[in-house]
């Protein structure tokens, strides 16, 4: 499937003398609107939000994915990607931001240190060791910090992810 | 003010402080319990005038708790080392500089939260970084936390 | 009921409001629990550790070698600053030099660094005081800096490029020709930064007279780099306590003495023209030779305490080593520059409106790994 296919609307367009109509799945319709519009939450704790700014700059640009909503509240976002360590005086504040935003709601753990305490592993008594420790995290994508280019690859598989997903009961269709 | 006229001066204050000239600065150990009154007369003299603190530290030797002062004198262009000997490991404590150097209020602070020396007369002795009800001083040599991984 | 579990109105009736760890304006973690009546701030208190990774404790377990990678997390938009502290002070205990030539490299990439850590703080402070173009302007210039970087070190942000005795790996063939390149698009770009923001009524506005500090306050606090710079307190180490050859180089320390926000605004954007002056002299004067000198695998510090200070883009940096002979260090201190900085909040906030604490804040350009370290 190339790219321009994936863009366009999900459903069938049959064309009648005054326009169309157009046919499709509610999940797919929901799918296909949630994919393409998730708002981030600006949160950022260290060197990996340096390279999520980055990536919202003109020359990697995630408006292109429809991620450039950047909320500075959580009430208003719907993906929260967790860039940066989290040490144990963070992890309740972390929790509290997750528990304040409307389902829907995603989690991208960007870099080493939220994937499992990256470089501080060994030898630190306050780093929590991997944010999914906190809270559920959908997308991990790995690097020390992950290059802009990673962070959007990563966000576009969690794109892929949310189109797979069924509206009642939020499975995903290979658990099905 | 050379070396050798900061040594006299500190010895005219404090007979026992021991010196060492091995490294970069001019190193004066004294005991803890005088610290005080000769770091006032580093600040107000007007020879040696010592404005600016720009590194306060500790060090643990185990059986000492070694605070280290790093002053210099923005007028004059020397630097100065101070060092108080805290023998009591056990439940160290120290006279404040926060009144003469302000930047102290902060680096005190730090000290107290991962050496546990307490500052006496220190305006907002709290921990810091961790959290209030966090238990041991990690800095310590004698630290134990079963969430360390250590290799 | 506010955030720590206390009343958010006092006895004294002073509305108590929390801000931060996560609020956009505070580049990143810290929390500051404000104290105000009505508009006018009365006490500001910051409450740090969100970020605290126990890089020292860390290192302490580290060689010689290793322990420097931590610093490039710290303050890591001046991560090859705070490497070259790292390298310099185990240098100054092996009493060995970096090469010639890698001193000069170790200038350019220091001068490289601190131009785009200037450039990503005028940005957030457009972003900060409501622009948002600034942001799109200044990250152009920074990539183009992100990629020299890249060719080079092989990473953007966090190198790792020093180690001691020189740097890692040879420049990249390409790297003369893509300074000067970049070089003339700072140039040629630059005066678009004070035609976008600094002649702008507005932004004039919220920073002039705002967040005031004395030099005799900024000394007593233990401001530096930029901060204390704007007061007229004069502390750039690279003219006081000369390193790596920076006396060979011509450059002007800049001074000015508002000591408001407006000045540490025009104190950093006139920084980043030394900058491109000392990048230019440098250029075509790399000197041949090895990029490294000869260490041994496993570095032993002599007995000791070795002081090394620095000047990173926000200012003095000192790495403390304490050492009793063993291949690592037994305690080390990093002297973080926005540590001292940020305890002067309180005292340029103080009778400030609300709204003026994000223009203080973004004049101070705050990293907040390095405050926690």
């Amino acid at each position: 499937m190339d790219v321009s296919e994936k863009l366009i609307f999900p459903g069938q367009k049959h064309e009648t003398a005054d326009g169309g109509i157009l046919i499709t799945k509610l999940d797919d319709a929901i799918n296909w609107a949630r994919a393409n519009s998730l708002w981030p939450l600006v949160f950022g704790t260290s060197c990996c939000a340096i390279e999520m700014m980055s990536a919202a700059d003109a020359k990697y640009d995630w408006s292109r994915f429809g991620f450039e909503v950047a909320r500075a509240t959580p009430r208003q976002a719907d993906l929260i990607i967790v860039a940066g360590t989290i040490v144990m005086k963070m992890a309740p504040v972390l929790k509290r931001l997750y528990d304040q935003m409307a389902d829907p709601k995603y989690v991208i753990a960007m870099g080493a240190c939220t994937i499992s305490g990256g470089p501080f592993f060994y030898n630190t008594y306050s780093v929590v060791k991997g944010v999914d420790h906190v809270i559920p995290v959908d997308v991990y994508v790995p690097g020390c910090p992950p290059r802009p280019e990673a962070l959007l690859h990563g966000m576009i598989a969690l794109q892929e992810k949310i189109k797979n997903e069924t509206y009642f009961g939020k499975k995903t269709k290979e658990a099905k | 003010m050379t070396n050798e006229e900061i040594k006299l001066f500190i010895s005219a204050h404090i007979p026992a402080a021991i010196y060492e000239e091995t490294g970069e600065f001019l190193n004066a150990i004294i005991p803890s319990e005088e610290l005080l009154p000769i770091m006032k007369e580093m600040r107000s003299n007007r020879d040696l005038n010592f404005d600016y603190l720009f590194c306060l530290t500790c060090i643990d030797w185990k059986d000492h708790l070694m605070m280290v002062y790093h002053l210099t004198s923005k007028k004059h262009k020397h630097t100065l080392v101070i060092k108080a000997k805290i023998t009591d490991v056990n439940d160290p404590k120290i006279e404040t500089v926060s009144g003469i150097w302000k930047t102290a209020i902060f680096h005190e602070r730090e000290v107290y939260d991962l050496f546990g020396v307490t500052f006496l007369n220190h305006p907002d002795l709290r921990r810091l970084f961790l959290m209030d009800d966090w238990e041991g001083w990690p800095l310590r040599k004698n630290y134990v936390d079963e969430n360390m991984i250590e290799i | 009921m506010g955030l720590l579990g206390e009343d958010i109105v006092t006895e004294d009736g002073e509305f108590v409001i929390n801000m931060g760890p996560q609020h956009p304006s505070t580049h990143g973690v810290l929390h500051l629990k404000i104290w105000l009546d009505g508009e006018t701030i009365k006490r500001v208190q910051p409450h740090l550790g969100y970020i605290h990774r126990s890089i020292e404790k860390m290192s302490e377990n580290l060689s010689y070698r290793n322990f420097i990678f931590a610093t490039s997390r710290m303050d890591y938009l001046s991560a090859h600053i705070n490497n070259e502290a790292c390298a310099l002070c185990v240098e100054k205990g092996l009493q060995i030099e970096a090469t010639p030539r890698a001193q000069v490299i170790r200038i350019l990439m220091a001068e490289l660094t601190r131009l785009a850590s200037h450039q990503l703080w005028w940005g957030c402070t457009g972003l900060d005081l409501g622009a948002v173009t600034p942001f799109f302007y200044a990250f152009r210039e920074r990539e183009a800096i992100m990629g020299i970087m890249e060719e080079t070190c092989g990473a953007r942000l966090t190198m790792n490029y020093m180690v001691p005795g020189g740097v890692m790996y040879d420049i990249h063939p390409n790297f003369q020709n893509r300074v000067k390149e970049v070089m003339k698009q700072v140039k040629d770009n630059l005066h678009e930064y004070f035609e976008i923001l600094t002649g702008n009524v507005i932004f004039e506005n919220r920073t002039k007279g705002v967040g005031y500090i004395s030099a005799e306050d900024a000394i007593s606090y233990g401001c530096t780099g930029p901060v204390a710079r704007a007061s007229g307190v004069s502390c750039d180490i690279r003219k006081w306590f000369p390193y790596e050859g920076y006396d060979k180089v011509q450059f002007d320390e800049i001074l000015d003495t508002g000591g408001d926000c407006y000045a540490r605004y025009m104190v950093r954007m006139k920084e980043m023209l030394q900058s491109v002056s000392i990048i230019e002299q440098l250029i075509d004067n790399i000197p041949e030779g090895d990029f490294q000198a000869k260490t041994k695998n496993v570095i032993k510090l002599p007995k000791g305490e070795f002081y090394q200070r620095v000047e990173t883009a926000r200012g003095e940096l000192g790495v403390f080593i304490v050492s009793d002979g063993a291949a690592s260090p037994y305690r080390i201190k990093y002297r973080s520059p926005n540590f001292s900085n940020l305890s002067a909040i309180e005292h340029m906030a103080k009778g400030a409106k609300i709204g003026d604490l994000i223009a203080i804040m973004a004049t101070l350009d705050l990293v907040i790994p390095d405050i926690d370290r």
